[in-house]
């Protein structure tokens, strides 16, 4: 539609409770009808993909988590895996489920953010205390595993950081055995809720053609119906052993957007019961001298692990000249990081593909045409960090 | 017949001259080829439903200023990261461009994702790209000057926001 003379022009934002960060958006609208959307980003920019270039591979992880930070674990992981897979590492069985449990924990943490948030903006205020409720008992497994809530850097190359907490086992089968119920009452509450259903179906829609034309990824993808989730589809960190269905949504609204999200966290639960009934044992690091940090027993007893240890910390390690990209299913969507080697202990170029980035890139096709107030449950069903979006 | 193979007879006959050379490193397979055979290459994907080549993952750069060797091929090199859904298989198409005018045709008009990806490319890396419909700045300040993804841009250097009514502001850090 072309923009006439008659159109309002509305600035939405950057302050506005729901565009869930520091993100802008132009819109022009005639009457009540939406012509033309234009987001507007960067407010949050850090440069944090030059700062990366700028350190030694192992001292980037803390800035991976300040990205999406509501899914910390997710980015460090994929970060590791892409270091990983430059540096030709394979770790230990332990650390994959470790990785893969805590990775779903994270899915979960942010996935419960996301419906708190979502059903604010939606009108739905009560929603966001019981989300908030359920996500402090993950934040609990963060802090015992990392010390921190948020910014834990817990997942680290060739493994973790330290090893898992003695009572993880049972911290975590305690939200296995809570949050089922939980996400039974969220939906009680929501989904055949009629103010939440008027709100959400058919607003927002993506065709499943214009899905890939945008590319788009993780729920705004399959919620039109393309079975793409890279845990099945090129499956990483030992996720081809673990049982779990992919749900995907047909109409492309923001309403099979909801009950994928919402089933999503179901399938995690299930991922995370079955890590826990076959966590191996074993070390939490991989054994790689000069890469990996040896065990601190051995750095306190052993001349070799001392000087490893040493030299790690101060100069970090050569990687091999060469470019690797490991893709992983974050939360939000496919997070990416394309990293190339030149040899030298720092990475010549670090990108990070940004699910959120991408996927907001398509708000002007999911509101151009309609109605103004379902703006705000379109920036909310793409459910984006703009930490991410802006880096 | 393997994808890899599909893929490579495909591409080489699509491009024809324009193909440099492909690369395999860990598994993951690039194709370098000349940028002007690029959108062409990118059409014929869209066209052929047997591969299945419609999802543009990504698009980034890197620059390769410090790197004597790798300076000669082009100081810039800009990645398209290409995915087929039907044989879930991700290849990257690479081009190298010149340090001067680094310049190429964009995708946007066959890929909708390619129009933020190229204008974050444009603004932190300064390569342009021909026939964008709006190739502005997204992430930066518009006052900022420079490519700040640029290697030779320094790391720390913060453009003065004030001049003090002085027609040499002092430099800030650096």
């Amino acid at each position: 539609m072309a923009i006439e003379e008659k159109d309002l022009h509305i600035n939405m934002g950057p302050q506005h409770p729901s565009t869930h960060g520091v993100l802008r958006v132009e819109l022009n609208v005639d009457g009540e009808t939406v012509v033309r959307a234009k987001p507007v980003i960067g407010y949050l920019h850090t440069g944090i993909e030059k700062t990366m270039e700028s350190k030694l591979y192992y001292k980037a992880i803390p800035c991976t988590d300040r990205m999406d930070y509501l899914a910390p674990m997710s980015n460090n992981l994929g970060y590791c895996l892409a270091v990983e897979k430059l540096m030709d590492i394979e770790v230990p069985d332990k650390v994959k489920w470790a990785r893969v449990c805590l990775a779903e924990l994270t899915r979960l943490n942010s996935h419960l953010v996301w419906l708190g948030t979502h059903a604010l903006d939606l009108g739905a205020m009560s929603m966001l205390l019981y989300a908030f409720r359920e996500r402090e008992m993950i934040l609990d497994i963060y802090e015992a595993c990392a010390g921190q809530r948020m910014m834990s850097t817990y997942i680290r190359i060739g493994g973790l950081a330290k090893e898992l907490p003695s009572d993880f086992d049972k911290r975590v089968r305690q939200i296995i055995k809570e949050i089922p119920d939980r996400i039974d009452d969220y939906e009680t509450l929501l989904t055949n809720n009629q103010i939440f259903i008027n709100r959400t179906k058919n607003v927002a829609v993506i065709s499943a053609e214009d899905a890939i034309n945008w590319s788009l990824s993780g729920p705004m993808l399959r919620g039109s119906g393309i079975k793409h989730d890279l845990r099945k589809d090129n499956p990483y960190s030992g996720y081809e052993n673990f049982d779990f269905e992919v749900p995907i949504g047909r109409n492309g609204d923001a309403y099979d957007r909801y009950l994928i999200r919402l089933e999503e966290m179901r399938q995690s639960l299930r991922i995370i019961e079955q890590c826990l009934d076959g966590m191996p044992e074993g070390p939490f690091r991989a054994h790689v001298p000069g890469v990996v940090l040896p065990p601190k027993e051995d750095v306190l007893h052993k001349m070799e692990s001392m000087i490893f240890h040493f030299k790690i910390i101060t100069e970090g390690f050569p990687a091999p000249k060469g470019a690797v990209y490991a893709g992983i299913e974050s939360p939000k969507g496919e997070l990416g990081f394309y990293i190339q080697g030149d040899g030298s202990n720092k990475p010549a170029r670090v990108r990070v593909r940004p699910p959120s980035f991408i996927n907001l890139a398509a708000l002007p096709a999911l509101t151009e045409g309609h109605l103004f107030s379902d703006v705000v449950c379109a920036i909310g069903s793409i459910d984006i960090v703009l930490g991410e979006v802006d880096r | 017949m393997a994808f890899e193979d599909q893929l490579r007879e495909f591409i080489n006959s699509s491009v024809g001259d324009a193909f440099i050379r492909e690369e395999t490193f860990r598994d993951d397979l690039s194709f370098f080829i000349r940028p002007d055979a690029l959108v062409d290459l990118c059409q014929a994907f869209l066209d052929d439903a047997d591969l299945d080549v419609r999802y543009l993952k990504d698009i980034c750069s890197v620059d390769w200023y410090g790197h004597d060797d790798e300076m000669a091929e082009g100081r810039f090199e800009v990645i398209y990261n290409f995915y087929s859904l039907k044989h879930k298989y991700r290849f990257f198409v690479k081009v190298r461009l010149p340090e001067d005018n680094p310049e190429i045709d964009s995708l946007t008009p066959l890929f909708q994702s390619a129009n933020w990806l190229e204008r974050e490319v444009w603004d932190l890396m300064g390569i342009s790209f021909t026939g964008h419909p709006e190739l502005t700045k997204i992430l930066t300040p518009d006052e900022l000057e420079g490519h700040p993804l640029r290697r030779d841009y320094p790391l720390t250097w913060e453009q003065p926001v004030f001049s003090w009514n002085k027609d040499d502001p002092p430099e800030v850090i650096k």
